[in-house]
């Protein structure tokens, strides 16, 4: 038998430190040029209207998007395993339908956010169970859950149900106040403590790296003897916990609760996430970047508002474009580290 | 030898698929402080065992003991925790995370709930310093580095949970020479160590190089279990092919073809003058006759596969011309090729080939209905005539064409994916790397096809690693050397040697 000579190379293939150094680098880019982008509108917007140069103006894109940030933070969770949850809006809406009613009939407000918490999570989880046991795309999954959680809106009221329970109004009007003449909702310390608690569990906690691994590769992971299948079930659960929550937010920013609010608002949650960099089919991606996707859609708005002539689906025609730019823009990045 | 209570001891294991009976009353066991060789065709049940005892698959009968313990392995965390480590061919890890991580995901140090980055990077610092690994940056993504040194990270993995068994399948299959040398520097220390190792290899110089004992298996079914020294390279393969020893016999002979009438009489099926792509290959000068088979020499990375590629299609060249059959063209997409009636069997099967949840018959239909247009039905009874005569020709294992791609082996697979392409009757064939990873029984089979095809007329460029190979089948030989074609040499008794001079001496 001759022997099975397999031919040596005469270079070394290892790229050098600096190239992978700056793959390293590339990481980051998507959420970068997002920030960079969200800077730009900024100095345009200040360059076009005066009054746009304001801390309150910045301030305000917080405060209006209190619960698109909260949904953001959970929708991140879901698209970094790989996986899309369309139940969010739904859920928001069914949040803000349950707590209205409730209130309207004197329960206690506590009593009812605690409710509300455990229907959206309950809701998650069943979810995140019917994907992973039933090994169903997560994409019908959700489609389901929005129909169910749209429809129990019906089921409450077709009507829209005004909020006048004393704890929930003292929340919609409370300001608290910043130096400089400045003031922020509640609702954004509470957002911002969200953003911040999924930034360690994502960045610092064992369960928040294995979402990481599964986007990265989900066998891969199974293989490594990680917790694939608790992973993505709680992933699904805390994206509903976070819908919830965003419900109750919405409450108080809106006082009502109606069975057509939220419409498509997790396609706006699923947007900000892509502006923000994390890619659709999971793995990469930040929390942070997130919440500055949800200061550029809020950014737009407020463009539209300033500029008052134009109608508020230009917002969405907007977005729509950006949208598209920013996954060309990854697809691009994406190519130059391959 | 050391014959005290072996670490793993697999007794009568049975594992069935539909369609398949993947393993039969198989024994094993594996000492603490050997190399172990797991030695099999494709399809005798290797990898099915591997998976076995690492929890990817439950087992229908028998029993598994880990240091004297009864187990029963439902995933790959109970595998592990039993000290059972395993790296796999395919590198199993996450390449959107760093290295440090990869090494560490899911046992992370942690300090109050939270991880401990620094933790994680002195620990991972420690595991590769012990596997000769100090020039990896801790903090690099995975995917920046190359096959093999990921292979190392993941075995570095291992190191670190204290494995007491570490089960290496098929790892050289995609590393060169000196990577290899690494490897197995890394896994003597580790035997050394006391590591219980089990290697899978198709390549028999590394299998006898590294390991102490073998157990051979064949279609499901045990062999016996040797020493690796009292084993010859003929017995083995004996004892693992069974009966086909004379085919073997057969292709070390030179190859009894005549050779293809090559010269100015004669128009070349394909002709390529100063082909190129920017940034990929550049002047490629080739010409490929009827019935002529001419391999592609050179190293992995010289641009074997992205010559390959220029004749398909799949990249689009932008300078140079091609003529097939003297007539001037531009081949702008595999659509284009196939048309022109050019096929190409990529070297990756998985991603590029077959689909894995249909059956053999549906995969040979996928081609033979692009290839007849999609309208036009194929009756059912033509389906079964076709799609056996191929099941035939081609000894694809199980002779069932309504098994699952996905179960079959990959020496198997790659017949079917061979037999797709020879539905759609190409006149060129580009087959890159068609044997990599498959037993030598397979192996043979698809030689003796290939100088088959040939002496049928068609033309096949030939893509291989292997030099032996490449000379065995080839009438003329291109050499490449870094992404240019600098020789081509007759294939009239030249020998490895005189290939490998040319490749490392530059343009003759």
């Amino acid at each position: 038998m001759s022997s099975l000579s397999t031919l040596t190379p005469l270079t070394v293939k290892e790229p050098s430190p600096l190239r992978s150094r700056m793959r390293g680098g590339a990481r980051y880019a998507p959420t970068l040029a997002t920030l960079g982008l969200f800077i730009a509108m900024f100095a345009v917007g200040a360059g076009m209207y005066p009054s746009f140069l304001s801390g309150q103006v910045f301030l305000n894109l917080f405060i209006d998007n209190t619960f698109l940030i909260v949904l953001a933070v959970g929708m991140t969770f879901v698209i970094l395993t790989g996986g899309i949850d369309l139940s969010v809006g739904a859920v928001v809406a069914l949040s803000m339908m349950v707590s209205a009613t409730l209130l309207q009939q004197g329960w206690n407000p506590a009593a009812v956010i605690f409710l509300v918490l455990v229907i959206g999570g309950g809701l998650g989880l069943l979810m995140g169970l019917i994907i992973q046991y039933f090994d169903i795309q997560p994409f019908i999954v959700t489609l389901a859950g929005m129909f169910l959680a749209r429809g129990l809106c019906y089921v409450i009221s077709l009507d829209s149900i005004p909020v006048t329970e004393g704890f929930f109004t003292s929340v919609a009007q409370a300001q608290i106040p910043l130096p400089g003449d400045l003031f922020v909702s509640p609702g954004v310390l509470l957002a911002l403590a969200i953003v911040a608690a999924a930034f360690f569990i994502l960045h610092h906690t064992r369960f928040g790296r294995t979402v990481y691994a599964i986007g990265g590769n989900e066998h891969s992971a199974m293989l490594m003897g990680l917790p694939v299948t608790r992973t993505k079930v709680l992933v699904y659960a805390l994206s509903g916990l976070c819908s919830a929550i965003a419900g109750v937010l919405f409450s108080f920013y809106s006082l009502s609760g109606y069975s057509l609010a939220a419409q498509g608002m997790e396609l706006d949650a699923i947007a900000a996430v892509v502006i923000g960099g994390t890619l659709l089919t999971g793995g990469t991606g930040y929390v942070l970047g997130s919440v500055v996707g949800v200061l550029v859609l809020g950014i737009v708005q407020t463009f539209i508002a300033y500029d008052g002539t134009l109608s508020s689906w230009w917002t969405k025609i907007v977005i729509g474009g950006l949208l598209l730019v920013f996954i060309l823009l990854q697809r691009l990045f994406a190519r130059k580290t391959a | 030898m050391n014959e005290i209570v072996p670490v793993v001891e697999m007794t009568d294991i049975a594992i069935g698929f539909p369609g398949v009976k993947a393993l039969d009353g198989v024994n094993f066991r594996l000492f603490q402080g050997e190399v172990h060789a797991l030695m099999g065709e494709n399809g005798a049940g290797k990898s099915t065992l591997i998976k076995a005892l690492t929890g990817v698959y439950t087992i229908d009968s028998g029993t598994i003991t880990v240091l004297g313990e009864h187990k029963q392995f439902s995933t790959p965390a109970a595998s592990q925790a039993a000290g059972i480590s395993t790296v796999y061919q395919e590198v199993n890890l996450c390449p959107n995370l760093t290295v440090e991580e990869n090494v560490l995901l899911g046992r992370e140090p942690r300090r109050r709930g939270s991880i401990d980055w620094k933790g994680v990077r002195s620990r991972t610092r420690e595991v590769l310093a012990e596997l000769h690994l100090n020039h990896v940056d801790p903090g690099s993504l995975l995917s920046s580095h190359s096959i093999a040194v990921q292979q190392l990270i993941a075995i570095a993995r291992s190191v670190e949970i204290n494995a007491k068994v570490l089960i290496l399948d098929e790892p050289t299959s995609s590393l060169d020479a000196d990577e290899v040398n690494q490897l197995f520097r890394v896994i003597r220390d580790l035997r050394d160590r006391g590591v219980a190792i089990l290697f899978v290899s198709h390549f028999l110089e590394q299998v006898y190089e590294i390991s102490d004992r073998m157990t051979v298996l064949r279609n499901g079914k045990l062999v016996g279990e040797y020493l690796t020294r009292d084993l010859s390279r003929m017995g083995l393969i004996s004892k693992m092919i069974g009966k086909e020893m004379e085919a073997l016999a057969e292709l070390d002979q030179a190859p009894a073809r005549t050779r293809a009438r090559t010269g100015s009489e004669v128009t070349p099926f394909v002709e390529a003058r100063g082909l190129g792509r920017k940034g990929s290959v550049s002047n490629v000068d080739l010409s490929i006759y009827p019935g002529e088979v001419v391999g592609l020499a050179g190293l992995l990375g010289a641009g074997r596969t992205e010559i390959a590629r220029l004749f398909f299609g799949a990249d689009k060249a932008d300078e140079g011309s091609i003529r097939v059959k003297g007539v001037s063209q531009r081949i702008r997409s595999p659509r284009a090729a196939i048309d022109k009636r050019i096929g190409f069997c990529s070297e990756d099967r998985k991603e590029e080939g077959l689909i894995g949840d249909l059956s053999v018959r549906d995969n040979l239909m996928l081609a033979m209905q692009a290839s007849k247009g999609w309208a036009r039905r194929i009756p059912r009874r033509v389906q079964d005539e076709l799609v056996a005569e191929y099941i035939a020709t081609l000894d694809i294992r199980p002779a069932n064409p309504d098994a699952l791609i996905r179960n079959l082996s990959g020496g198997n697979q790659q017949k079917v994916l061979l037999a797709r392409w020879l539905i759609t009757s190409p006149e060129l064939l580009i087959l890159d790397e068609p044997t990599r990873g498959i037993d030598i029984g397979a192996k043979t089979q698809i030689q003796k096809l290939v100088n088959k095809l040939a002496t049928e007329g068609m033309s096949i460029l030939f893509i291989s690693s292997e030099l032996e190979e490449v000379l065995r089948l080839s009438d003329r030989v291109a050499v490449i050397k870094d992404r240019e074609m600098v020789a081509e040499i007759k294939n009239d008794d030249v020998s490895v040697e005189d290939v490998m001079t040319v490749i490392a001496g530059g343009t003759q």
